[in-house]
């Protein structure tokens, strides 16, 4: 075995290891391996069985892979996702252009109010859309007067391709703004110094530093619009999710949602594998001494004013009109003596979803990060790459998976509060994860090993030291899940206790019923609530960076 | 002695891996035993109809009864496919269905039991099963509900598959994924053939019809000139009434035995697996009662099953008129007929 030999090299310490803290080298405590284990393998029993159930209907499972419908179904998935990728990170590469390396008047400004879309759930985004520029929406009522009987009909690709990309280019705008400002200008310089052209100059030097955080940033944007359940449905694109939804939700054969979601799994596993395969190997970071400085920006003259338009155009389809239009909404339902809210019973209910997920996740997530970064090793490495496969699966998947699952094995879980709040877990585990990740790593173990030095109890250890200082990772991946999971529509809607009425459902079954007005009350409150989680998540980051 | 122990537990991984896959067996089981425990003594019922109109009806039977009923509401197809797949398992006693078409597919699959024949006999052998594994409960008419300020009766088709002339287009909506729509179109399949009926289908897409979740946003976008017609069923129209009492829109019965007309029923059937047969029989049976009758037409303006329960008003025009003569019990093969929604490139 050509393994053997490497593996004995291993044991030998390396400049590697010397660099590690001496912790490395120690065997992990069993019952934290156990624990991350069970976690880990939680964490799959969804896909596992989605498996088992999909595959289960035999030579049927063939009959369904290869129905017209099907293939189209796939089909509209893949150039949905393909549009709503090419057109959220050119939105995204202009605005981080703009705002970074650009004369922009109020740069900073746009920067900020251009990523306020990401606290839209994209249902809200997609049905104020709708309001707003439908068929017979405000607009029309507004053109009716000009002769307009009808606007051209937003449902279908186009509705869902604006939505999509209105609401996801922030993340390639945020992943891009930050690769703008890690490049040294001094390789441009040294480029123009030595003659070239600035177009040449962009090619070689800037295109090649920025790529890696397009790609990043595009990568998030099609996994969201995979993934995404509400907009989809709202705006009536049969891609994945909706089919799933539809079919489980009206087909006695429950063979059908399970191959197709095991179909929408293969897919986003294969948009993982090819933005990993196109990832290059070279490296990026400057190797030159001394500081780097930011660049000088560029001088756009004239061209301010449609930059300006611009950015403003994306403010306001992206925040300013769904906002409007909710709040149109609300005052019309209003004045019409309509009862809009329901009581805070939702909100409540929300809440106490969301702090359970939340509290769950974090306390899952310590002891898979702990493993992970204080005893790397290849079995810590599969237990994480176990943990982290919430990314890759859809929660529509994983919230029909463990429908099956429950109904079969476990019915006293089924519709419980428990399996919701396992399901939120399974989904949103990566989130707590990287943070919980990222801030154990920048904690030296050498402070813990001095506490143990100075006679203390390794439980004093971690209630003193280690867990106040993984506190900002631990409150950030509490704010993140928090957020996500009061946000989240597919599992909620399959998985709730009956009459568990959370803010999401209410507004996806009055969008049902088409009672605009009354979704009104809840997607704000929903909005503000969004909006607060992730002033606290920037507040955190901005801490961590002043450290 | 410690240290052994420790080097032979965390010695290879192979171990560890069997190690991890004990604990989880171990918790499986944990949770495979707590699942064996069923809800005892409850009635349980599984009900694809809205909380909001059923709950009343169960408050009433626990009250006069004393019998303890837990409800679990969901979707009708979605809670079928729950018992299919629950199978033995299933905590359900009563499957309480939106349409006939699920209960049949329940019958098909072997998991309903007989019903005695002193209530069978109540019910005329048009809204329940020929072998009387279930009953209806009330009945639904399919209608095309129209607004009054664009269109007259008179402008209207006097058979569905009028609705296929391109005069229509864009100007009809309909509820493809729901439940009441589909068996409508099983309904057609067992009238006309699949041929036809895939015929209909795709001359409706043709027109763009647009699609809505369900039948009352339907009701509501032709009520606002949003679209001029719709397919729903003819109580989603009462309802609305209720709140807005001058909707402009009207509910239009195809004339004599045109195709396209339906008296569907929402029905009940007993599961096999019930562990209390009594109670639920005791709530069947109260479903059947004058009270739960009235409440039906009254409440949720339905047609009642049973004979000599008064009908409102409004109700009367399209009972007079005749329905083809379907067997319901047909309506059960919702597989096929979603296999020609889905060839037709509906779904």
């Amino acid at each position: 075995m050509a393994e053997e030999p490497e593996s004995s090299l291993r044991d030998l310490p390396t400049a590697e290891t010397f660099r590690q803290p001496p912790e490395v080298l120690k065997k992990p405590p069993l019952p934290l391996v156990a624990i991350a284990a069970v976690i880990g393998a939680a964490v799959i029993l969804p896909l596992v069985y989605l498996l088992i159930r999909a595959t289960e209907s035999g030579p049927h499972f063939l009959n369904i892979l290869f129905r017209p419908s099907t293939l189209l179904v796939l089909w509209n998935s893949i150039l949905l996702t393909v549009l709503v990728t090419i057109s959220a990170s050119i939105i995204g590469l202009l605005l981080a252009w703009l705002t970074v390396r650009t004369d922009l008047p109020g740069r900073s400004f746009w920067a900020v109010a251009t990523c306020l879309p990401l606290v839209l759930p994209s249902y809200v985004g997609a049905f104020a859309l709708i309001g707003a520029i439908g068929p017979r929406g405000m607009l029309q009522t507004l053109l009716a007067p000009l002769g307009v009987e009808q606007l051209p009909s937003l449902y279908g690709l186009p509705g869902a391709w604006l939505a999509l990309t209105l609401f996801s280019f922030p993340y390639v705008s945020l992943s891009v703004r930050a690769g703008l400002r890690g490049l040294d200008p001094s390789l441009e310089e040294a480029a123009r110094s030595l003659g070239r052209s600035p177009r040449q100059i962009f090619r070689e030097i800037t295109w090649p530093h920025i790529k890696p955080s397009i790609q990043a940033g595009g990568l998030l944007v099609a996994l969201y619009t995979l993934s995404d359940f509400g907009a989809v449905s709202m705006l009536q694109y049969n891609s994945f999710t909706r089919a799933i939804f539809v079919q489980y939700r009206t087909s006695i054969d429950r063979s059908g949602p399970a191959v197709l979601a095991l179909m929408l799994v293969v897919l986003t596993l294969a948009i993982l594998w090819i933005e990993y395969r196109s990832r290059g190997s070279a490296k990026l970071y400057r190797a030159g001494v001394g500081a780097s400085r930011p660049s000088a920006r560029v001088r756009l003259g004239w061209k301010k004013i449609p930059a300006l338009i611009f950015c403003s155009t994306v403010l306001i389809l992206g925040m300013i009109l769904p906002i409007s239009v909710i709040i149109f909404w609300l005052w019309q339902g209003w004045s019409a003596g309509e009862s809009l809210w329901r009581g805070w019973g939702m909100v409540w209910n929300s809440a106490q979803a969301s702090l359970w997920a939340a509290g769950v996740t974090v306390l899952a997530a310590l002891p898979v990060a702990w493993l992970a970064v204080r005893y790397p090793s290849r079995r810590a490495r599969v237990i994480e790459r176990a943990a982290y496969a919430g990314h890759a699966l859809p929660s529509i998947m994983i919230a029909l998976a463990l429908v099956f699952w429950a109904a079969r094995y476990a019915p006293v879980l089924y519709q419980s509060f428990v399996l919701l709040i396992f399901a939120y877990m399974c989904r949103f585990l990566p989130e707590a994860l990287g943070s919980i990740r990222t801030s154990l790593q920048q904690l030296s173990p050498r402070y813990e090993e001095a506490a143990r030095n100075l006679g203390h109890h390794p439980a004093s250890v971690w209630r003193t030291i280690t867990i106040p200082l993984l506190r900002p990772g631990i409150l950030t991946g509490f704010a993140l899940v928090f957020m996500t999971t009061m946000k989240e529509l597919p599992v909620t809607l399959l998985l709730s206790p009956t009459g568990f009425d959370t803010l999401a459902t209410r507004i996806w079954s009055a969008t049902e019923d088409a009672l605009f007005p009354q979704a009104a009350a809840p997607a704000l409150v929903l909005v503000a609530l969004s909006a607060i989680f992730i002033g606290v998540i920037l507040r955190q980051e901005e801490e961590d960076v002043y450290e | 002695m410690i240290s052994t122990l420790r080097s032979t537990l965390c010695g290879k991984s192979s171990r560890w891996l069997l190690r991890s896959g004990l604990v989880l067996v171990a918790l499986a089981g944990l949770i495979a035993t707590s699942a064996m425990k069923r809800p005892g003594g409850k009635l349980v019922v599984y009900c694809g109809r809205g909380e909001e109109l059923i709950h009343p009806l169960v408050a009433k039977f626990q009250a006069s009864t004393g019998i303890d009923v837990q409800v679990r509401y969901g979707g009708t197809a979605e809670l079928a496919a729950t018992i299919l797949e629950e199978g033995r398992n299933s905590p359900a006693d009563v499957f309480f269905a939106q349409d006939a078409g699920a209960l049949g597919a329940l019958n098909r699959h072997g998991r309903l039991a007989l019903l005695p024949a002193e209530l069978t006999d109540r019910v005329p052998g048009l809204y329940r099963s020929p072998d009387n594994s279930w009953l209806g409960v009330s009945g639904r008419a399919r209608v095309v509900v129209y607004n009054t300020n664009r269109l007259r009766e008179g402008n209207l088709p006097e058979d569905i598959f009028g609705f296929t002339d391109p005069i229509w287009k864009g100007r009809i909506g309909w509820a493809p994924e729901n439940g009441s729509f589909q068996s409508f179109v099983t309904a057609l399949r067992i009238r006309e053939g699949d041929a036809r009926t895939l015929e209909w289908l795709k001359g409706i897409k043709a027109n763009a019809p647009r699609v809505y979740a369900k039948n009352s946003a339907i009701v509501a976008a032709v009520a606002a000139g949003e679209i001029d017609a719709g397919f729903v069923n003819h109580y989603y129209l009462f309802t609305a009434r209720k709140t807005r009492p001058n909707l402009a829109a009207a509910n239009y019965y195809f004339p004599g035995e045109a195709s396209g007309n339906l008296m569907n029923v929402a029905g009940v059937g007993l599961l096999k697996t019930s562990r209390q047969p009594d109670a639920a029989l005791a709530f069947i049976q109260f479903l059947l009662s004058e009270e739960a009758q009235t409440y039906f037409a009254r409440e949720t303006a339905e047609y009642p099953v049973v004979e000599g329960v008064e009908l409102p008003e409004e109700l009367q025009t399209i009972r007079s008129s005749a329905s083809p003569d379907i067997d319901l019990n047909l309506l059960n093969d919702l597989d096929g007929t979603l296999e020609l929604i889905h060839r037709a490139g509906i779904l």
